[in-house]
């Protein structure tokens, strides 16, 4: 368990519901070339990398995208690099230790097609990519599960920005990229063993919250009805 | 008794009301002022008349004050507009110390409040030199720039920055909007106020009323732009691409609904040829609608069967949101707030052309249901995003943000 950040839920304490708001702010960096996107890349925080990748479920924008990080939507829709668009958008953010290897990923991606299509050093894009950083505001909703059938009655009420808090947002805090909801079952008996493995095995990275949502209710359900005798 | 919260639940949500209320508890009691030009008419004090009760039903100390200026200072302030938004005029020196004196004048009379508020939002170029006139202030200053000012005037840009620039915030709608200054500039997109006149749900006989004072008939394909007559919302662009489509669909009829435009010379001409490009057209129907027609705007919306907001540069386009609250497809230029809120194939289309425009019009007036699911989507999109609780949550965070820290991460217990 990772106790530096003491954001994490404590077993077997209470669940802690807790909330979050997330609000964007410029950073005036701006690429209008793929270089230019590779040379800034290499000097924004790593705040604003979470923030192309995942500030999306958040903020203003279409829930069904095609692409579904901000690096590949550029790619395709205004420098209209079909290969790069796929190579970025395939990029699973889950899947890196943390945010440098997924900037460092991100870098391998683009100069391996700067080395394929050299033109792409210096062509402009139709609308310049937009380094944008984030800060997100944490609070505690009041609300506790002591047991799991408790946070099963309170999952169908929490808000969109509440599961991305504790299923996406986790992932940065919580050792080996886990939720806050299958890393608090873990505590509790076996029996929660397979409601946990289910949890995680869900792929945050291509649904919304509201998709998300809905699968972790019915998760929760279907396991609270096999708890019941 | 029902409250504003009340009433905006049933439109968003009552789990967005319970953030609201989360969000705004360690904000209790806060004294929040909001500054502007005016009291009444364009989208900043229809905001702010909604606003400012919102904070206050969560128990924010929140105000609203107006500065008042003669008429030097509204050519002045109309001029800045203009030039933030790219127009290439310069402003003469005696309209700029005039500008100064009115916010020195208002300055004085407002100082107490506003030293005295925790944090003060200064609502476009109109106030912006307040701060300086407030030396002991205590509270942040944020200043809100509602105004697309990704390509300003540069000499007029030069001359503002000093004011702006000792704010601790600003907020800008679109990242590129953002300019550069010494201060974080959180990006705030606008939003549209569901219960006021021009988006509130209205009767099937309102709405129907448009048919007859218009002249409309019911039974054929509407088509609506609503907007000035202006040439970056290209009106002539819409009129051809309607009559492109008229040789496929010869029974549509369209709609151009703007305001007058008395004071804009250049407004004039192209109303003129708005109305050469139409004439001998009975289904073209060019609309002089007063400032006030909210509800008939709202009407009209609500009747057409396809939105077009043609546009060749945009803010953000809120037009578009009214529309596609109303459950409409909107086919949009594609540029500036519109590529945010037009999605190809979901909640309209985005096109370049007359000839795009036309082929998007033929494309839905044949898929009657593809229309009505994309209206749909539409709708839920303004919902989940750009109705006035949202915009209020962005204020909330940014309040918490500057009132708590710059760190990426701000955990309030």
């Amino acid at each position: 368990m990772n106790e530096k950040n003491g954001y994490e839920q404590k077993p077997p304490e209470d669940f802690v519901l807790k909330d979050c708001a997330l609000i964007a702010i410029a950073t005036g960096k701006r690429a209008l070339t793929l270089r230019e996107l590779r040379d800034l890349l290499l000097t924004v925080t790593p705040d604003s990398i979470y923030y192309h990748f995942w500030g999306g479920l958040l903020q203003p924008r279409f829930e069904e995208r095609e692409y579904n990080n901000d690096f590949a939507a550029w790619a395709w829709y205004s420098l209209h690099d079909a290969v790069l668009a796929e190579r970025l958008a395939v990029v699973d953010p889950t899947e890196s230790s943390d945010l440098e290897e997924l900037r460092q990923q991100i870098l391998e991606i683009i100069e391996e097609r700067l080395d394929e299509r050299e033109a792409l050093s210096w062509i402009s894009s139709d609308v310049s990519f937009e380094f944008i950083r984030s800060q997100i505001v944490v609070f505690d909703t009041g609300k506790r599960a002591k047991t799991p059938e408790e946070l099963t009655a309170i999952l169908p009420d929490i808000s969109p920005s509440s599961i991305f808090y504790h299923f996406i947002d986790s992932r940065r805090r919580l050792e080996h990229h886990r939720d806050d909801f299958s890393f608090w079952l873990s505590s509790f008996e076996e029996r929660h063993q397979e409601l946990c493995e289910k949890l995680v095995a869900i792929d945050p990275y291509f649904d919304s919250l509201a998709q998300l949502k809905k699968q972790l209710v019915d998760l929760f359900e279907i396991h609270s009805q096999k708890e019941t005798p | 008794m029902t409250t504003l919260l009340d009433a905006y639940s049933e439109t968003s949500g009552q789990g967005v009301i319970d953030h609201l209320r989360q969000l705004a508890a360690p904000l209790r009691g806060m004294k929040i002022l909001h500054v502007n030009s005016t009291r009444v008419g364009g989208g900043v004090a229809e905001i702010l008349g909604k606003l400012v009760p919102l904070m206050q039903e969560l128990s924010i100390d929140a105000s609203w004050e107006v500065i008042t200026g003669n008429d030097d200072f509204y050519q002045c302030t109309k001029a800045m507009h203009n030039a933030l938004q790219g127009s290439r005029a310069r402003i003469p020196r005696h309209l700029l110390d005039n500008y100064e004196q009115v916010n020195r004048d208002n300055g004085e009379q407002l100082r107490e409040k506003l030293e005295a508020a925790d944090f003060v939002f200064i609502h476009d170029p109109q106030p912006a030199p307040l701060l300086t006139y407030c030396p002991a202030r205590r509270g942040k200053w944020i200043w809100r720039c509602h105004i697309d000012a990704s390509h300003p005037y540069r000499p007029v840009w030069k001359y503002l920055k000093p004011f702006i620039a000792d704010y601790d915030a600003s907020i800008f709608s679109l990242p590129r909007f953002a300019k550069t200054l010494p201060h974080p500039q959180y990006i705030i997109p606008p939003s549209i106020d569901p219960l006021s006149e021009k988006n509130m749900d209205l009767t099937k006989e309102e709405v129907w009323g448009v048919y007859g004072d218009f002249d409309l008939d019911p039974e054929r394909p509407l088509l609506l732009q609503v907007s000035r007559f202006d040439r970056f919302k290209d009106p002539l662009g819409v009129i051809q691409a309607y009559q492109l489509v008229k040789k496929f669909v010869p029974g549509q009829q369209l709609v151009l609904a703007g305001g007058t435009a008395t004071d804009d010379p250049e407004g004039e001409v192209v109303l003129q040829e708005v109305r050469d490009a139409a004439a001998g057209d009975p289904d073209i129907h060019i609309l002089l609608l007063p400032p006030d027609a909210h509800k008939t705007i709202n009407a009209l919306q609500r009747a057409a069967d396809i939105v077009l907001q043609k546009s060749i540069k945009e803010g953000f386009g809120l037009t578009v949101t009214e529309a596609m609250w109303k459950g409409k497809p909107v086919i949009g230029g594609d540029t500036g707030g519109i590529q945010l809120q037009v999605i190809n194939f979901n909640t309209g289309f985005r096109v370049n052309t007359p000839e795009g425009a036309a082929l998007r019009i033929r494309y839905l007036l044949h898929q009657p249901a593809k229309m009505r699911e994309m209206g749909n989507k539409a709708r839920e999109f303004v919902r989940d995003n750009f109705l006035l609780t949202r915009h209020l949550r962005e204020y909330l965070t940014l309040i918490l943000s500057l009132h708590y820290g710059s760190e990426d991460r701000i955990e309030l217990n």
